[in-house]
């Protein structure tokens, strides 16, 4: 049983490259910027004895492989740098940001679920019927709907006129944070919602109509029993990867929500530090996410074994 | 036996061979996306004439107008016609929503064919700067990469560019893994066809319209990256009249001129349901065989 | 395999089953099948691909394919009519009475499920055993199919088993509850030939000891004469011939029943030549007026492409629909 997660620690080895990778993209990324970064951070007003303090600070002055080299020095010792804004270690600040961040994810991928899994069965359970064909429309406008977008409106309709919830900020209390958190969520949950049910739709589909689910059927098995021995586990699978692709994709897409409702997170973090030409700040948010993102994928190919006995990536890979 | 009776009596209800062979006009999943977004090209063309007001020049007299007989729509802080800014904000994110796929869908789909046609070190090269690229989510690059080229047109297509070549070169690899096992192909290699003849010449037309399918996707993508850098101050710099920011300004007067932020959304969702039909449509007619 | 119905445990009347198109005619894929099947009494449905006699099976068990329907007809079990009973009444006669194997024991089974859980469902369900009870009835079910060390088996996912194993746990889940009834759609047909021999020996012990009458669907004609009594044949779509197996294997009375003889190898008489069938099945959809199989037919003469033969008794205790079915005997003769 257990030794089909052997592949675990071969694909940590293996993102180590990618992970390096990263790196490079992130560091290089700030020296796209024409001239000195130092200069763009101050502006163009700036004395030259001021840039030439932060270009030192920043280590500019030194060659760019240097820098390069300082910079993953820094990173392996968990030095993401000064935040050139707070005066405060970057890590603080991410630290600070990163459970409220990955709270909101989690948060909005339970509603994504709660929303999808049933609205999936319904219109899986009668393809090309009228309810079949609601939700396949909700499925095509909701992909339509840019997600600020549905932030807004979701304020509009819950938080202005229903006043049922807060127009943004993340409370004071454990439970004040999910409470304030939970438009955000809904929000991040929406435009998750049509890939999940487009995918589930048509994977439960599928089973619907396999042998096993004859089996089962010839076993008396209807409604409910049948759809939670036999239907969910199966028409979760090729559904689970999909998840996992995308939520990297709404990691950044919580990025902008957090903006909207003005949630201290990851997403507020770099907005803010965008405006305020924070570099290093910048540079270890966009960072974290990538890291989320490999984690992630790794994560998920955990769960796809987890659920169908038949995987064994391992073997495959070793092979 | 029973699939025999089951495959034979599908193939009666939905004859794949007679879909493909339908005209395209007979589609009509593509007919409406044709419909939609021929329409808003209209709008985004003749946006001068349609409109009275300019998108641009303030009138402070008339401010936050609510919908009436010479402001369809209302107007905006500044007095401007939201309606009117809504037919130019076409012109911008179309236009750039459009033009955005061009340089992703040239470079990604010729790299991943390259990388997938010849294997190996080149591969494996490919692949891994697409690996680093996939692991950071669309929107973190696309900002980062705006802010740092610069706000302004030329930013958001180098930004867009950056991201998402890697999805047409992950399509374009898969394609040509499968296209160049077929025996046409190695048929085309063995009669002394030069690499070049057979990518250009046979694989080429048969394996884009996956890329091309996918581009009509894309291009959702790209006209929501647009808005949204719009929305956070980053993108298509105000008073050009832009969704985005349409909505940001909207946002300002939520609990008193709901329809300001709410107008400019809807538009987006309409391209995007336009673009969508399109994509289905073009994939029932380029690939009838992948459809189920 | 009676004609007339009454006590049968299984009885089939009329069966016509097809595609309805909406707003349209319907397509008729099986048309006027009736058969008996008596308590302990195994009969054997015999056809080509696409000959329909899956979709009979399928039709008595409600399992068939979306958009495929019974258009008319019965199917009594124990005198109740299945077609028009409520569901929920139905479902709870699937197991204790009525049971069902598959032909692919690899995808009949859920991938994701252990495969003692799978056996243990049927019983928790039906006869409200608690889910340890069910698990060691599982587990003797499955020592009872010949499964070596069933109590670890158990555990197992099916793509953990052989072929022969899967198929011994499909029979384990089929015969769990007691059923009256077991429904066999070419069990055997997936696995090489000493498993398959064994299986239909597993098969044929457990009707003996239960009791229990069977419907055995498959292409191949040994597997029939070694676990059937009774025959019937079915081509595009209708019963052409039906009668006791040995008899009618001796003198088949229909051309395509023979025709099916010849072309099938015969263990007892290696030396003999194979006769391929020339010509291929009909389509549903272009049936040929009159008989469906005249333009295969070796004895074809001109009233059978005007008018479909009926089944008819030709000999007592045999039933064919061929007009020219007395110069079979001549011919043979």
């Amino acid at each position: 049983m257990l030794d089909r997660f052997r592949f675990v620690p071969l694909r940590l080895l293996q993102s180590i490259p990618v992970i390096f990778g990263v790196t490079v993209v992130v560091f290089f990324m700030v020296h796209l910027l024409p001239g000195n970064p130092a200069l763009a951070i101050l502006g163009q007003t700036a004395t030259p004895a001021r840039v030439a303090s932060l270009s030192h600070q920043l280590g500019l002055d030194k060659p760019l492989w240097d820098q390069y080299l300082l910079f993953l020095g820094h990173l392996v010792q968990g030095n993401l740098g000064t935040s050139i804004t707070y005066q405060r270690p970057v890590s603080e600040l991410v630290l600070q940001a990163v459970p409220i961040t990955m709270s909101l994810l989690l948060f909005a991928l339970v509603l994504a679920l709660v929303i999808s899994v049933p609205l999936a069965a319904v219109a899986a359970s009668a393809p090309g019927r009228a309810r079949d064909l609601a939700v396949r429309a909700f499925t095509l406008v909701g992909q339509g709907m840019p997600q600020f977008w549905v932030g807004i409106m979701l304020i509009l309709l819950l938080a202005v006129k229903a006043k049922a919830f807060p127009v943004g900020g993340y409370g004071e209390s454990a439970l004040e944070h999910w409470y304030y958190l939970f438009l955000p969520a809904l929000t991040l949950a929406i435009a998750m919602c049509p890939t999940i049910i487009r995918s589930l739709r048509a994977s439960t589909i599928n089973v619907l109509g396999s042998d096993y689910v004859g089996t089962a059927r010839s076993k008396g098995a209807a409604g409910v029993a049948l759809f939670r021995l036999h239907v969910v586990r199966n028409a979760a699978i090729p559904t689970v990867s999909i998840i996992g692709v995308n939520l990297g994709y709404l990691v950044g897409g919580s990025l902008v929500i957090e903006r909207v409702f003005a949630v201290p997170g990851l997403g507020s973090l770099m907005i803010n530090a965008i405006f305020a030409r924070d570099f290093p700040t910048i540079q270890a948010v966009a960072l974290v996410v990538a890291l989320f993102v490999i984690v992630v994928g790794i994560l998920t190919d955990v769960v796809y074994t987890a659920i169908d006995p038949r995987v064994d990536l391992g073997s495959r890979e070793l092979a | 036996m029973t699939t025999a009776v089951v495959r034979a009596s599908r193939a009666m209800r939905r004859p794949a061979r007679s879909r493909a062979l339908r005209p395209w006009y007979r589609n009509g999943i593509l007919v409406a996306g044709i419909v939609i977004v021929g329409l808003l090209v209209l709008v985004a063309v003749f946006a001068p004439l349609l409109s009275p007001y300019d998108p641009i020049t303030q009138d402070l007299n008339h401010t936050l107008e609510a919908p009436g007989a010479h402001h369809w729509l209302g107007t905006d802080k500044y007095g401007r016609d939201v309606l009117t800014r809504l037919l130019y904000g076409a012109r911008i994110d179309l236009r750039v929503g459009f033009l955005a796929v061009l340089i992703p869908f040239v470079v990604g789909s010729v790299l991943g064919a390259l990388a997938g046609y010849f294997g190996g070190w080149f591969d494996a090269i490919v692949m891994r700067i697409v690996d680093v690229f996939f692991a950071f989510p669309f929107y973190v690059l696309v900002i980062v990469l705006v802010f740092v080229l610069g706000a302004g047109e030329s930013s958001i297509y180098l930004a867009i560019a950056a991201v998402s070549w890697v999805s047409y070169a992950k399509i374009m690899r898969g394609e040509l893994l499968v296209a160049k096992k077929q025996d046409w192909v190695v048929a085309a290699r063995l009669g002394g066809m030069s690499h070049a003849r057979v990518l250009m010449r046979h694989i080429g037309p048969n394996v884009l319209s996956q890329a091309l399918i996918y581009a009509m996707s894309d291009i959702v993508m790209d006209i929501m990256a647009i808005v949204t850098l719009g929305y956070l101050g980053l993108g298509i710099a105000p008073p050009t009249p832009e969704w985005g920011s349409m909505i940001l300004d909207g946002q300002e007067f939520i609990t008193t001129q709901w329809a300001q932020a709410t107008i400019p959304g809807l538009a987006v969702v309409l391209t995007s349901l336009g673009l969508s039909f399109l994509g289905d449509g073009l994939s029932d007619l380029l690939t009838p065989e992948r459809r189920r | 395999m009676s004609v007339e119905g009454g006590s049968a445990p299984l009885s089939v009347q009329d069966l016509t089953i097809g595609l309805r198109r909406p707003g349209g005619r319907s397509v008729a894929i099986v048309e006027d099948v009736s058969f008996d099947v008596d308590p302990g009494q195994r009969l054997g449905i015999v056809g080509e691909s696409g000959s329909g006699k899956s979709l009979t099976l399928r039709a008595v068990a409600g399992l068939l394919p979306r958009g495929v329907e019974v258009l008319s007809g019965r199917v009594e079990f124990g005198g109740r009519d299945l077609l028009t009973m409520p569901a929920k009444d139905r479902r709870a006669l699937m197991g204790p009475e009525i049971a069902m194997i598959f032909q692919e024991p690899m995808t009949a089974l859920n991938p994701v499920m252990r495969v003692g859980d799978q056996i243990a469902e049927g019983p928790r369900r039906h006869l409200g055993l608690s889910a340890k009870e069910a698990r060691e009835l599982a587990v003797s079910m499955m020592a009872r199919t010949g499964i070596p060390d069933p109590a670890r088996r158990a555990k197992a996912y099916p793509h953990e088993l052989s072929g022969g194993l899967r198929q011994r746990i499909m029979i384990a889940m089929a015969v769990s509850c007691g059923p009256r009834l077991l429904l066999c759609d070419e069990p055997t047909t997936a696995l090489d030939v000493t498993v398959q021999l064994q299986v239909l020996k597993l098969l044929e012990k457990l009707c003996d000891d239960t009791g229990a009458s069977l419907v055995f669907v498959t292409h191949d004609l040994a597997v029939v004469n070694q676990t059937c009594s009774e025959l019937a044949v079915m081509y595009a779509g209708h019963i052409v011939e039906a009668g006791g197996v040995k008899d009618t294997f001796r003198q088949p009375r229909h051309p395509y029943t023979r025709a099916l003889l010849e072309s099938a190898p015969d263990f007892d008489h290696p030396e003999r030549e194979l006769i391929p069938i020339p010509g291929f099945a009909p389509n549903v959809a272009d049936r040929p007026s009159g008989c469906p199989f005249a333009p295969r037919c070796g004895y074809v003469r001109d009233h059978c492409t005007e008018a479909v033969p009926p089944l008819e008794e030709v000999i007592p205790g045999r039933l064919a629909a061929c007009f020219e079915s007395d110069r079979l005997v001549e011919v043979l003769a």
